[in-house]
Formats: C-alpha cells, structure tokens, sequence
C-alpha cells in the first residue's frame, strides 16, 4: 500500500537527518538518565508516606519517566514538520505522487519509534539501578508500547500545531504550557493516594497518567491486568483521534496554498 | 499535441488577484516561458500546473490530464522545480535523488542507474555523497533539475531556475537546460523575471502582468512588433511635454516617459537619427542630461505592452 511504504520511506529519511545531528542523539540518551536520577535521589524518602506500593522510589519512578520521556519528546515532535515546512520539502513532495498521509503520518511513527528505543534505554538503566520488573519480558513490552502510544497522541496534537501555526516560537509556547501541567497532574512522581482529591480528578483523564498507570501496574506486585488493557486502549483510541486532527490540519495547509 | 493548457486560470488570495484569467498553450517539445516581474502570477501559475494550488476557477491539463480531476496522472506526468528547492539538507544529494525516485514508485536496480545517469548528466557526480548543505548555489540548483527528471518526466516545470545564481552559474544553467531538453526530449515551462534568460531560453513565450498574459509569441515576433530602435533621452529639467514635442518634429516618436524625467521615443534607425534629435533639442533649448539608444529588446517588449517599467515593477515600485 502507497501509504505504508511512503510512511516507510519518509521514517527512513528523519532517522537518517537525526542520525546526522549526533547532538541530538547525546541529549536524547541523557536527558531521561539525568530525570531518573535526580528525582530518584530527590525524592528518595518520599515513600515513607505510604499508597506507593513499594519502599524503593526509583522503582515506583522508573517506569513514569519512560512515559514522561515519552510525553515530552512528542510535543517537540511538530518542530521537524516546521523545519520541512519551511524548507519546501513537504512542496516538494506534494508535487510527486507521494501518499499525503504519509507526510504527517510518517512524523508521528518517527517520534514514536524515537521513544520506543529512548524507553528500552531508560529501562535498562534502570534495571542497573536495582528496578526490577515484576512481571518480566511482557512488563517491558507493555512500557514500551505505552511510551509509543502516550508519544502518538501528543505527536499527533504537536503535529496539528505545527501546521496550524507554521512557527517554531509558537510550538515552543505550547510545548512549554502543556508540558509541566500535564505532569504534575499525573501521579509521575507521587502517589495518587498523597495528591489532593481535586488533582486525583483530573489525572483520571490525563492521558500522560494512562500511561504512567499501565506502565507502574506492571512493575510493581499485584498487576491489574484489567487496568493495563484499558488504560492502554484508551490511549490507542486517542492516539487514533489525533493522528485524524493531524491529517486533517494537513488538509487545511495544502487548502492554504 | 498539447502538452499544456491553459484555460481562464482564475486564483485570488484574499484581495490580492493573482491570477486574473490566464490562457496560454504550449506544444509538446517546446520549451515555452513565462516572464514577467515578481508577483505578476507566473509562480501561481506552475502551481497551479503541477497540482499544488487548486484555481478558483478556469481549466488546466498537463500531458492530456486534467490537473483538477486527474492530480495523481498529471503528478506521474511532470517534474517539478520549485523556486525554493525543497531539497533536504541533511541528506546526500543521491539520497534525495533516491528517494524522489521511490515515491515515483521507481526502485532496484532501475532506479540506481538512473540516479547515475542524473548525476553525471548534471555535473555533480563527484559531490554525490556529500551532504546537501555543503554544496554552492550552482549545484543546489543542478541537484533541484535533476530531482525534477528522475521518473523521467515529459513536462518539466522550471520556476524561475537560475534566481539566486551568479551571472557565471547562470549562463552554465542556460546551456545545460537546453541540453537537459534536447537529451531528455521534453516540454519545459520555465518562468523567468530575467529578459535575457527567456531571451535565450524559450522557444515562445508569454508576458504575465498583473495577473494576465498581456503578450505572446516567439522572442523574434514580439520584437519585431516594436519598428525601430528606441532612444531614451534623460533631460536635465524635466521639460518633457516641451522634449515630446520636439522629437516628434525631428521625426522619433515618443512612447513613454519614465520617472517623469526620461522621454522614450521610437525611430526608425538609432545611430543615424541621433545627431538631428540631438541637433533639434539642443537647437530648442532642452537641457539634455544623458541619451542612449538600443535596439528592442525584451525590456522594451515589457514596456510595450504593460506600459510600466520593467525594472521598477520587479522591485515593487
């Protein structure tokens, strides 16, 4: 099919372009390393409090900050369709017979793999730092599949803003004004039971904090199963929304033109 | 055959009318230009050809596609070279040459060979491995023609192909654009803001004011509609009802007046009829700051037919 083999194609291409900015790649690594070990170290004692279901903080953070990482990389995901906006490339393939929804979608897959290979990497250092996963091999799959589903739905919010706004210094604004919000209205750091009830609300529909419960139930004992597949699938299902918001500003850009 | 036509092209954007009924045909293996200054519509135009801009209204088909039914047809049928490349920096040009290639549905072996043949064809196979950034604006410029013709395309489109390029690059680019259609037996519509070029260039072409075609025909045929040479003569004073009229009596005939301050006037042989303008201004007292004469070219065409300069409509004025 023309649009999965376009999508294909066009991944291929923003690998390549980030493989060549190895800047990019270093702060990609670190970035989550340094999240997990400062909040680990700062927050160490904060278990004491009791509702985390465990007595090591790191292993209750573990798997938050892949989702976080995740969460954050995808609302910068829009900055690599201004860059192509403004370059003409995406003209350019306009005037080719290229699948349109490749050129959107193939944004969003490649901020999605982007965090799928950031999650295994978090993931085994945290597993250096004494995480262990309870439910093994199918626990880190489920991390990495809510990294990839948390990344799409604000991949594809971050993309609908792009090519709405067609402005980097927008991007960053919004970037920067749904970012700590979303997180600290999540129980990334905290235990729902230690949050005010007001907050424990609107976490109940964050989607940063579907994938945080979907990830933590399958680190810690006691797995709900039952939670997993459904936070997991409301996250498919606005993944799917999206990614539709996406390919429909694409629409009203090329109407622009 | 047509391989493009044009019917009544219709786009507004907002207020501003850009293109306010354009019609025009060009038969296959020509290559036909569109010149006209910024703004005047020619970019709109191509656009609106290669599938990019949906006109308001009027019909379009490339290659016997319609480009409003049948977009997927008319985008298999052409090569596209935008005026701001759209070539991606991060990538090698064979990279972007292969990839221009797949999403033509081009691939193996077939598409490596012809990524070869472009390279070479356009000069840039030993820079085929570099990354795109570090290229000169002349082999930016080869890679974006090259880009255009890898599914081997009937109709090339060229928009304005050498802005931007040193005089030297330039003239470089006309030889191998002519070259590139001989080689690849295609139609090219190239726009140009740059007389010389579509002077050079096009076998027919049109001149687009203002969002319309105000003159069509070979370079020679719209010369040839302007008898004579023309003879501008810049006046100290500005007295120009006063200089019209004198060069009138000495036989030119005044045309236009430029910046209020520079009459031109037409006359059947230029060398020979200056001494007695000269002679008769000088004689009725009109201070005279500069003349020159030249014989008719395209910047007299443009004048011609719109009435505006052409150097001043480019930069907006």
């Amino acid at each position: 099919m023309n649009v999965a083999r376009d999508t294909w194609f066009m991944v291929l291409r923003q690998a390549r372009n980030l493989r060549r900015e190895p800047i990019w790649i270093v702060m990609m690594i670190i970035q989550p390393m340094i999240w997990l070990l400062l909040y680990g170290q700062l927050f160490k004692n904060v278990t004491r409090l009791g509702g985390f279901g465990t007595g090591s903080y790191v292993t209750f953070l573990a798997p938050a900050i892949v989702v976080m990482n995740a969460f954050f990389g995808a609302t910068w995901s829009g900055m690599s369709m201004i860059y192509d906006l403004d370059h003409k490339v995406i003209e350019r393939f306009l005037a080719t017979p290229a699948s349109r929804l490749a050129l959107v979608l193939s944004q969003i897959v490649r901020s999605a793999l982007t965090a799928a290979i950031q999650a295994v990497i978090i993931l085994l250092v945290s597993l250096a730092l004494g995480v262990r996963i309870h439910t093994g091999v199918l626990g880190w799959l489920v991390i990495v599949v809510a990294a990839i589903l948390v990344n799409s739905v604000f991949a594809g919010i971050s993309q609908a803003i792009a090519l709405l706004t067609r402005r980097e210094a927008t991007m960053i604004a919004v970037a920067n004004f749904i970012g700590l919000p979303l997180l600290f209205l999540s129980t990334t750091m905290i235990a729902k039971a230690q949050m005010p009830g007001w907050m424990q609300t609107a976490a109940r529909f964050n989607p940063v904090d579907w994938g945080v419960r979907a990830s933590r139930e399958v680190v810690l004992p006691g797995t709900s199963w039952g939670s997993v597949g459904w936070h997991l699938l409301l996250l498919l299902g606005l993944s799917a929304v999206t990614a539709a918001w996406a390919a429909q500003t694409f629409a009203v850009y090329k109407r622009s033109l | 055959m047509e391989a493009i036509g044009v019917d009544n092209l219709r786009k507004s954007y907002g207020s501003v009318q850009a293109l306010d009924g354009v019609s025009f045909a060009v038969e296959e293996g020509e290559v036909f230009g569109l010149l006209g200054p910024n703004g005047a519509g020619k970019s709109t135009t191509v656009r609106v050809l290669v599938t990019l801009t949906e006109p308001d209204d009027g019909d379009a088909r490339v290659g016997g596609h319609d480009v409003r039914r049948d977009p997927g047809a008319v985008r298999r049928t052409i090569g596209y070279v935008p005026q701001d490349s759209g070539v991606d920096g991060l990538g090698t040009g064979r990279e972007n040459l292969m990839l221009q290639g797949r999403v033509q549905g081009m691939s193996g072996a077939a598409l490596r060979a012809r990524v070869d043949e472009l390279l070479e064809l356009v000069g840039i196979a030993d820079a085929a491995d570099r990354i795109v950034k570090t290229y000169s604006g002349g082999m930016r410029r080869r890679l974006d023609i090259a880009l255009g013709l890898v599914h081997r395309p009937r109709v090339l489109f060229l928009d304005e192909p050498t802005t931007g390029l040193d005089p030297e690059a330039r003239v470089a680019m006309w030889s191998e654009v002519s070259r590139l259609a001989a080689a690849e037996s295609l139609t090219i519509l190239l726009t140009t803001h740059y007389l010389e070029e579509a002077d050079e260039l096009a076998d027919r072409l049109a001149i687009v004011s203002r969002g319309k075609i105000v003159a069509e025909g070979t370079p020679r045929e719209l010369k040839g509609r302007l008898a004579g040479d023309a003879v501008h003569v810049e006046l100290e004073d500005g007295a120009v009802e006063e200089a019209q009229r004198v060069l009138a009596n000495a036989g030119a005939r005044p045309e236009q007046v430029l910046d209020g301050r520079t009459v031109v006037a037409r006359v059947d042989n230029g060398s020979r009829a200056l001494p007695s303008v000269l002679a008769a201004l000088e004689s009725a007292g009109v201070g005279v700051a500069s003349v020159s004469v030249s014989r008719p070219s395209l910047d007299d065409v443009y004048l011609h037919f719109t009435g505006r300069d052409f150097g001043a409509e480019d930069r907006g004025e």
